[in-house]
């Protein structure tokens, strides 16, 4: 007792400790560090897009169509003479959200219904993922497509089509490991405590699976991107004037022996996004595993 | 002798399985007096630890009363449940798989103080963990640290630590040592003694080493496939067994001084699978003194002297036989 209240030092870091941890070990990540750069570069220039554009997206010059990069048009203008760069800063803002929104709203119910499936087991587990596998056997990209064209063409509506069909995927990622941890003696430790199934569920059970689902949102990600690119093409999407990198890459695809920048630069937006949430999510992986501490 | 703080009575877990019902535990009966340790032996998959979990409600009992100072524990509403959690915990076998990797020492220590809102506010529980960690024998130092980052000994403290949090009465140890190096198993041991002695604990020691519950329980029961074949005080266990399986269990025991060795009775067989059991002694089919009777009849554990009991229909037949 004594020993205790004469070692204040000892007193524990709490939370706020514990989180300015994460971000200590992840900042020795110099990967993860450079994910997080091409993110917070790519954020920033989503949220400035007006100020940042050289031109407005939707401003045409027939004069100059299809012009080569230059120093007036750094990615060169498409076949309206659209300025590219504009055009994919602009973007940004949509596909952006489109990829976060969409695979956040299906980690969180995929999540959660893929937890609650592999903890209560039986019959909730087979009703739960039957129903997961039925949406798992329709195409993703026709699922989206059935549900876009029920609920009408639209940003929102693009998000929900997208988040549902990849729903069933993060369900089974989050009911297979739920399945592998329930049964360790630690949360057998947390019922004796007397932790009611919430409690087990989020406190000990959620945080010993985040390794998969952080891996597999991030390249979830890049599919949210693609299938919301996909719909945009065939216009169940994003409507035409408003850029979003899909479709742009998808409009220049016809072009692309002649004017390969057409999409080539709105390929790369999307490659250096998932690039950067890979490495960022690897390292924010390995941040947030007390385990792995010691190891590098 | 102070009364049973809790009483076992006719407790029976099933478990389904694809090739039918699983008997893990029988029908078992056996009360633990307050203050005392209760050692419970057996080989592995008799049952033991599904009858310390299924005391504390961890596997629902399929039947059967568990009396914690008179009241059912198994019929405990769940809100009636969690506030009896607090005087009834458990440390578990293995110090690796017990405890959550992701939180740090300090966090798992007051886990269950925090799910049974015992402190209202912060500092009081720090100090709470502290001084558990104290009384446990944990450095201070170690608060912050988390699991795999100690060795055994320090994360069987982590566990006992836990368990004493809450300031239980009752404590099952789940073969508390069988997981640990042999110097660390004789310090975790006297920890637990002197724990008993400073708190006034009651003990559920299960555990497969013989020479371990010797140690340290005031009683033993013996237990085979399910059911208690046998319960007395530890000496009289030790020197005069009276059930067959009980005698071939010590015979078993290595001995340090081989010129005195006792005959090793040697079992035949394998033990039955607990799969739909036939009935009968369930311990007839090796043993060697078995007659028509074991394989009808199921022996009930009675009483056959001061505190001691055995499930044998001949255990006083025994030792005319044996002078065969």
């Amino acid at each position: 007792m004594n020993d205790a209240n004469a070692k204040p030092a000892a007193a524990r870091r709490g939370r706020k400790g514990r989180v300015l941890e994460v971000w200590r070990r992840l900042k020795r990540n110099r990967l993860a560090m450079a994910g997080l750069a091409i993110l917070a570069v790519l954020f920033l220039t989503a949220l400035l897009a007006d100020l940042v554009a050289p031109f407005p997206s939707d401003k045409q010059d027939l004069e100059n169509t299809f012009s080569f990069p230059s120093r007036a048009h750094l990615f060169g203008t498409d076949e309206f003479g659209r300025d590219i760069l504009s055009r994919v800063i602009h973007g940004s803002r949509i596909s952006l959200s489109v990829g976060f929104l969409a695979v956040g709203f299906s980690v969180v119910i995929g999540g959660a219904i893929g937890a609650v499936a592999g903890f209560y087991g039986k019959r909730i587990d087979n009703v739960l993922m039957r129903f997961m596998d039925v949406l798992m056997s329709i195409p993703q990209i026709l699922l989206a497509i059935s549900i876009v064209a029920a609920l009408g063409p639209g940003l929102w509506n693009l998000m929900i089509a997208v988040g549902i069909s990849s729903i069933p995927g993060y369900a089974r990622i989050v009911r297979a490991s739920v399945l592998s941890i329930k049964d360790r003696e630690y949360i057998e430790a947390a019922r004796a405590a007397g932790s009611g199934d919430a409690r087990i569920i989020f406190r000990h059970i959620v945080p010993n699976c985040l390794a998969p689902i952080i891996v597999q949102s991030t390249l979830g990600v890049a599919t949210a991107i693609l299938t919301a690119a996909g719909l945009s093409f065939i216009g169940l999407g994003i409507q035409p004037p408003t850029p979003e990198w899909g479709a742009m890459l998808s409009g220049g695809r016809g072009y692309i022996r002649d004017y390969w920048y057409m999409t080539l630069f709105p390929g790369l937006a999307i490659v250096f996004t998932i690039l950067g949430l890979n490495v960022l999510g690897d390292g924010l992986r390995d941040a947030l595993d007390p385990r792995l501490k010691s190891s590098r | 002798m102070s009364e049973a703080l809790l009483e076992v009575k006719g407790l029976k877990k099933h478990f389904e399985t694809k090739k039918g019902m699983l008997h893990a535990i029988d029908g078992v009966d056996f009360a633990i007096r307050e203050g005392e340790t209760l050692g419970l032996v057996g080989e592995s998959g008799c049952g033991k630890s599904t009858t310390g979990r299924a005391i504390l409600r961890l596997h629902e009992p399929s039947s059967g009363q568990v009396l914690y100072r008179g009241e059912d524990v198994t019929r405990l509403s769940p809100a009636r449940m969690k506030a009896m959690r607090r005087r009834m915990q458990i440390v578990f076998q293995d110090p690796y798989s017990s405890l959550n990797p992701r939180l740090p020492v300090a966090e798992l220590i007051a886990e269950p103080l925090r799910v049974n809102r015992v402190y209202a506010r912060k500092p009081e529980e720090a100090e709470r963990v502290a001084a558990v960690m104290e009384l446990v024998g944990l450095e201070a130092r170690l608060i912050d640290s988390y699991p795999h980052e100690l060795d055994g000994g320090r994360r069987q403290r982590i566990g006992i630590a836990r368990a004493l949090s809450v300031e239980p009465e009752f404590v099952v140890l789940d073969e508390p040592v069988s997981a640990l190096d042999v110097c660390i198993q004789a310090q975790i041991l006297n920890l637990m003694a002197e724990l008993q002695r400073k708190l006034g604990l009651t003990y559920l020691f299960i555990s497969h080493n013989l020479s371990v519950v010797k140690h340290v329980s005031d009683r033993i029961a013996v237990m085979y496939l399910g059911k208690i074949v046998e319960l007395s005080d530890y000496k009289s266990i030790f020197v005069e067994p009276l059930h067959p399986y009980t005698q071939a269990l010590l015979s078993a025991i290595p001995t340090t001084r081989p010129e005195r060795r006792k005959e090793r009775i040697i079992l035949e067989g394998d033990v039955p699978s607990p799969i739909e059991p036939s009935p009968g002694c369930r311990f007839c089919g090796r043993c060697r003194y078995r007659r028509e009777r074991c394989a009808a009849e199921t022996p009930e554990l009675r009483e056959v002297g001061a505190g001691r009991f055995v499930a044998c229909h001949y255990y006083d037949a025994l030792g005319e036989k044996k002078g065969n």
